[in-house]
């Protein structure tokens, strides 16, 4: 029902700068994911956002409205807290109402709102329960109910799955999902450090370090298009290996030189100036697979192997100090300690990176799955 | 003085060495008297389970006999006495009961403690949440609270003194040295003795145990109120509730165990109030407490136990449920019961 607009949004505390001027659009009906390291400035953006924290500069429109100056409660946000933030001494049902009770609504409405949003959670048997009488994940639920009965246009909830263990999470992340379907025309913004919670809801994915939007895109864009190493590295687990490199021969196609001399071709565009230039050569463990006959990327001594039963891990020592090559493979691949191994990649799944970061921009028709 | 000073390093010496050596020395003996080693396997596990029973009972059993008899044994004779006469030997049955049901001073008593009971809790239980909430805004706030917490420190008797000079009246001509009656006489009012004007000089009086109070309660809610969860009032901002909406619905309902118990511990402490009457008015001019007339049947005019005792055992009636209250509820709030 909103979209929401953020332009050259900067804050600090005193001298201490913890956004840098975020710059963002977000549409109506759109599930965003800030994500990032600690301290990298997502939950204060997101605080920004529900008015809890003033804006330092810049400009914050929901709905076409500047809110800079606007009370949280008359944003048209509600927010799911990490810590649930219930009211201990409320039963769920007067947790839910609060809102609409302080706002002085028919009571006959209040109890209906708060019976609907009870029947979509599956709270109805527990509303006269105090909250220290439920488990994480009814807890949770109930701060879900309490953000639903607002109605609100846009929907915040901040790292929402961390105190849950991790059965729960995931299915409280299922239910997050569903919940987004049902009411399509809610914009959600939601902050995780988890690259799988970022994954697996969002719409797009803005990527957050040191108060600075690193990357906004699909989480597919993200994953197969990573603008820069940061991004490369944060999404994608194991992260992906970054080894250096120098540019061979510029052009259309990128020839690239490895440390030990191992020349690859790269179906990246480099220009003609930036021969010569040392560069990070970036692949994917999930990407590598065991070469057979020439042509090997990478050649080296599995120096320890991690089984996971589907998968197992090889960490191959490929001559690079303290910083082993990560392979991902099935869990049935016959692997041995201390034995060589060579491994290759599809030439489309290489990535290529100038000195200060950045990607070489890679053709996205190969990858585009979403 | 360097006497003195021995003398009270050697009692330390000798009582907490005694201390030591008493718990040493009795779990020695338990050892000797039920070895656990060098003996057969089953004479060792018996052997260590009656250890095991005995020991609690060696440990604690000092603590429990000096309490019964600096605590229990008192009460007793405490009830004893008020069933006899005057010198505490011709038994009179209920006849100190009704006596003191039916005397002026003890009915005045009863009338003044309700009045400090109604008071004196409450005020200071609502000036320390007050102070407490505010003194957190502000960057004094810490220097404010000291000093506010301060008062606790002086003595009942040396708060009573300071405050004496505070309502000193002067007779006319002279020049008037207490603070109150120097500020009436700036507003153009006529000096007054205060301390004598009935019914009021209560509240005169209370005002001297909520100056020291305060500090307690301050303390005590300040912490509570830190321990509310910030985003529990985060929530709030976002749903829309104003300040005060927050403060009585939000935050006072998360403090509630803390301030029944702040509110009982003052409570208790106002039921036994005696040094301020005592040191300000000795219970003249209608400002009579219970205690204060305990200690005036008791020790006064060649002393009347049976009286005096009498009401003592009112007064412990009077805070022993507030007392098991107070105690429960502290229990409940650490979360063990």
């Amino acid at each position: 029902m909103a979209d929401l607009s953020l332009r050259q949004i900067k804050k600090s505390y005193g001298n201490l700068k913890i956004l840098h001027g975020i710059d963002l659009d977000i549409k109506s009906g759109e599930f965003i994911v800030f994500v990032g390291p600690s301290g990298c400035g997502k939950s204060t953006l997101l605080r920004t956002i529900a008015g809890l924290e003033e804006i330092t500069s810049g400009e914050l429109k929901i709905a076409g409205e500047v809110v800079n100056d606007v009370p949280p409660s008359k944003r048209g946000i509600a927010m799911v807290f990490q810590s649930y933030a219930l009211y201990p001494h409320m039963t769920v049902y007067d947790n839910m109402a609060f809102g609409m009770k302080i706002a002085r609504e028919e009571k006959s409405e209040i109890d209906r709102r708060v019976r609907q949003a009870a029947e979509i959670l599956q709270l109805t048997n527990y509303l006269d329960r105090l909250p220290k009488a439920m488990s994480g994940g009814q807890r949770q639920r109930v701060a879900i109910g309490r953000a639903i009965v607002r109605n609100p246009k846009v929907f915040l909830f901040d790292e929402p799955l961390s105190n849950l263990d991790a059965a729960l999470r995931v299915a409280t992340r299922i239910e997050i999902a569903k919940l987004k379907e049902s009411m399509a025309a809610t914009t959600m913004i939601y902050v995780t450090h988890d690259q799988v919670e970022a994954m697996t809801l969002a719409d797009r994915i803005v990527v957050l370090k040191d108060g600075r939007i690193e990357q906004v895109g699909t989480p597919m864009e993200l994953y197969h298009h990573p603008g820069n190493l940061f991004v490369a590295q944060f999404i994608g687990s194991p992260a992906m290996n970054i080894v250096p490199a120098t540019i061979d021969k510029a052009g259309a196609k990128t020839l690239i030189a490895q440390v030990g001399g191992r020349k690859t071709d790269v179906p990246v565009a480099t220009p003609a100036d930036a021969a010569g230039a040392k560069i990070s050569f970036g692949v994917r463990p999930e990407d590598l697979r065991v070469a057979t006959g020439d042509g090997a990327l990478f050649e080296g001594r599995v120096d320890y192997v991690e089984q996971l039963g589907e998968v197992q891990m090889v960490y191959l020592d490929v001559g690079i100090a303290d910083q082993p090559l990560v392979v991902k493979l099935p869990g049935n691949a016959e692997v041995k300690r201390n034995a060589t191994m060579k491994v290759t990649a599809e030439a489309d799944t290489l990535h290529i990176f100038d000195a200060e970061g950045r990607s070489f921009a890679r053709a996205q028709s190969t990858a585009q799955a979403a | 003085m360097a006497a003195q000073i021995l003398s009270a390093i050697i009692t330390i010496i000798v009582g907490v060495g005694g201390a030591v050596a008493y718990f040493w020395g009795a779990n020695r003996l338990l050892d000797l008297i039920f070895p656990s080693r060098g003996v057969a396997g089953t004479a060792a596990i018996d052997n260590l389970r009656r250890q095991g029973l005995i020991r609690p009972w060696l440990f604690i059993g000092p603590a429990l006999i000096i309490l019964t008899v600096y605590l229990i044994y008192p009460v007793v004779q405490t009830l004893w006495l008020s069933f006899h006469g005057r010198n505490g030997e011709d038994f009179v049955g209920f006849a100190n009961y009704t006596w003191a049901f039916g005397d002026r001073e003890f009915r005045n008593s009863i009338f003044n403690n309700l009045l400090w009971l109604a008071v004196v809790p409450a005020a200071c239980t609502f000036l320390g949440l007050v102070i407490a909430v505010l003194t957190d805004k502000i960057w004094w706030g810490t220097i404010a609270k000291s000093l506010i917490f301060l008062p606790l420190a002086i003595s009942f008797v040396g708060a009573s003194v300071i405050w004496k000079f505070i309502y000193e009246y002067k007779g006319d001509g002279q020049t008037q040295i207490g603070l109150l009656n120097a500020i009436v006489q700036f507003l153009g009012g006529s000096p007054q003795v205060w301390i004598s004007l009935p019914f009021w000089n209560n509240f005169f009086l209370m005002v001297i145990l909520i100056w020291i109070q305060t500090g307690f309660a301050m303390v005590i809610l300040s912490a509570a109120l830190r321990g509310i969860p910030e985003e529990t009032i985060e929530a709030a901002v976002i749903d829309g509730a104003n300040p005060f909406q927050i403060f009585w619905k939000i935050m006072i309902p998360q403090i509630w165990g803390t301030i029944a118990v702040v509110w009982t511990t003052i409570t208790i402490l106002v039921l036994k109030v005696f040094d301020i009457v005592l040191t300000m008015t000795n219970g003249q001019w209608n400002s009579q407490v219970l205690a204060n007339l305990m200690f005036d049947w008791m020790f006064r005019g060649g002393g009347d136990f049976g009286r005096g005792a009498t009401i003592a055992i009112i007064i412990m009636l009077a805070v022993l449920p507030i007392m098991v209250w107070n105690i429960r509820q502290a229990n409940r709030e650490s979360g063990d019961h």
